[in-house]
């Protein structure tokens, strides 16, 4: 069933023209990935979905419901999560406040019992629990914008280059830890430049180029597509 | 050392209302990035509100604190969602000017309203003053005393800033404010809504500023006019510039040492200078701390 759906959106920032007509869809249990070449409109996409940014025409539903007239708060509180690029936590609250933050639209006494489960899933975070987040390092930042994201218990989590920035071995962890995430359920829309890891974990993927969809399938037959390994991949 | 005593408790006393005016300009700037320079004369209207209360209607003056804080209170929604909501993707100048419009406007609708010639604030507390030190020398006696205005101005003053830091770092809304004022998108993603947390910080200053406004009048700072609010709304501007703007212990500090650092240089350098010796003393701050006492750097977005 289709969960996030994604119908001919048109993008403007200004005079430019961002998004030219992109559409998509994104399956209930699904991991799905948008790669592209940076300045594609990967990012404006999502913000879109979110409600960060309006789209001048075209439709967002999620659920069935159109949403792109919505403001973001309502889209977190239909269940959708972005976890944006270039992490943006807030660097002057504790570890422990960002992840509050995160729960800002559910009920006050759910909170502590989902904290608690971020500092299983994040054994890092728990040691952390009461720094400000802007010492924290880079990899540590980005689990924590993950954690903070998934505090509003999210049937779809955005992630905009998680890896953005992060040692490979970082990389490694964050790319297991969306896996389990999958695996516990959480639909997942990928925002990667790492396209080689990004389609090694999805079920189904688009590609982006100057804001149109250029190419689209499952991520297997994308992975070994000799324009794809070309153009994305360095091969 | 009498006079001294005196000149810091004057300080103290100017300087908890001056912080308690600049936490409005700091709250605001820190949330919706603008600098409200209508705030001083929400102080005005303030005062003018609760004049109306005791002297037109002749209600006790905690009516008439209620009253002018309630009025204030729907002034600075209004202020925000009809002049600066519309400039929310503006430049910052063309909202500057708005504020100065507006701060126009308000002191023109004042004299529309109460005419331009000053009134004499009732007193809205009685009681002698207490003697706390007194001492007799050539023949002269002097006294130290704290008037009961003296200490319920402070008083007032340092509850709400009590309050407002607990609110800030306590309660789900003050967080969100944090939240907005550090990233706005970021707290759309939490599912905040940035422009309620921007009508309740409008709201939260411009009922400080009723308060600010009759104390000020209260304790014959100044006569009420419906210039009253323009100076004190400028040196509570320095205050939260001087202690580093957007930050909330910023402003209290800026506050309350402008407040003491005017009344010493009254005392010690020159009356007539001491508005000059403050701000060479902002300047000094400035140019080796730009971001001001606590201010924080700003961090550059990834
Ligand atoms: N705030 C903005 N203002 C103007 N142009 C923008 C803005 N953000 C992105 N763009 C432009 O929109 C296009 C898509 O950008 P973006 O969505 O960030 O791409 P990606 O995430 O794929 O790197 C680029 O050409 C970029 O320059
Ligand atoms: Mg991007």
């Amino acid at each position: 069933m289709s969960l996030l759906k994604i119908d001919n959106i048109h993008v403007y920032y200004g005079a430019i023209h961002a998004i030219k007509g992109v559409s998509f869809e994104v399956n209930e249990g699904e991991i799905v990935t948008l790669i592209g070449a940076n300045g594609a409109g990967k990012s404006t996409t999502l913000n879109t979905i979110a409600g960060l940014i309006r789209p001048r025409s075209g439709m967002v539903s999620f659920e069935g419901k159109p949403l792109h007239k919505v403001t973001t708060a309502k889209t977190v509180s239909h269940g959708m999560a972005l976890c944006p690029e270039g992490r943006r936590i807030f660097q002057q609250m504790t570890v422990k406040e960002n992840l509050e933050m995160g729960g800002y639209s559910r009920p006050a006494k759910e909170i502590p019992a989902s904290i608690e489960e971020m500092f299983v899933r994040f054994p890092r975070l728990r040691e952390r629990e009461k720094q400000i987040a802007g010492t924290l390092s880079g990899g540590e930042q980005q689990m924590l914008a993950m954690a903070r994201a998934l505090m509003s218990k999210p049937k779809l989590l955005m992630l905009d280059e998680p890896s953005m920035g992060l040692a490979p071995i970082l990389v490694e962890q964050i790319f297991e830890i969306i896996k389990e995430l999958h695996a516990a359920g959480v639909t997942i829309l990928l925002v990667e430049q790492n396209a080689q890891m990004a389609l090694s974990i999805a079920d189904r993927a688009y590609v982006l180029e100057t804001g149109t969809v250029s190419m689209s399938g499952n991520a297997d037959d994308l992975l070994h597509n000799d324009a794809v390994r070309k153009a994305y991949l360095g091969s | 050392m009498i006079t001294f005593l005196t000149y810091l408790i004057n300080g103290l006393n100017i300087g908890s209302v001056y912080a308690v005016i600049a936490l409005g300009y700091t709250m605001v700037y820190g949330v919706a990035k603008m600098l409200n320079f209508a705030h001083g004369d929400v102080i005005m209207v303030g005062a003018f509100l609760a004049y109306c209360v005791c002297a037109y209607l002749g209600l006790h003056p905690i009516i008439a604190v209620l009253g002018a804080v309630i009025g204030c209170t729907i002034l600075g929604i209004l202020i925000e969602r009809l002049a600066y909501k519309p400039l929310r993707q503006a430049t910052s100048l063309a909202v500057l000017i708005t504020a100065i419009g507006m701060s126009y406007f308000l002191q023109n609708m004042a004299q529309l309203i109460w005419g331009s010639d000053t009134k004499s604030f009732p007193s809205i507390i009685q009681g002698d003053a207490i003697v706390l030190f007194k001492t007799v020398q050539d023949g002269v006696t002097k006294t130290l005393t704290l008037s009961p205005i003296n200490i319920l101005t402070m008083a007032s003053c340092f509850i709400i800033m009590i309050a407002l830091t607990l609110f800030i770092n306590k309660t789900k809304m003050g967080k969100a404010m944090r939240c907005v004022s550090e990233d706005k998108g970021a707290a759309e993603l939490m599912g905040i809504n940035v422009n309620l947390t921007i009508s309740v910080t409008f709201a939260i200053g411009s009922a400080l500023a009723a308060v600010a406004g009759i104390l000020l009048c209260a304790s014959n700072y100044a006569p009420l006019s419906p210039t009253t609010g323009s100076l004190p709304g400028i040196k509570a501007f320095t205050a939260a510039v001087f202690g580093g703007i957007g930050s909330i212990p910023g402003a209290m500090l800026g506050g309350i040492l402008l407040g003491l650092i005017e009344n010493l240089g009254k005392a010690y350098v020159s009356s007539e200078l001491a508005d000059a010796f403050v701000f060479g003393i902002l300047i000094v701050v400035l140019l080796v701390k730009p971001t001001g006492l606590l201010g924080k750097k700003i961090h550059e977005k990834v």
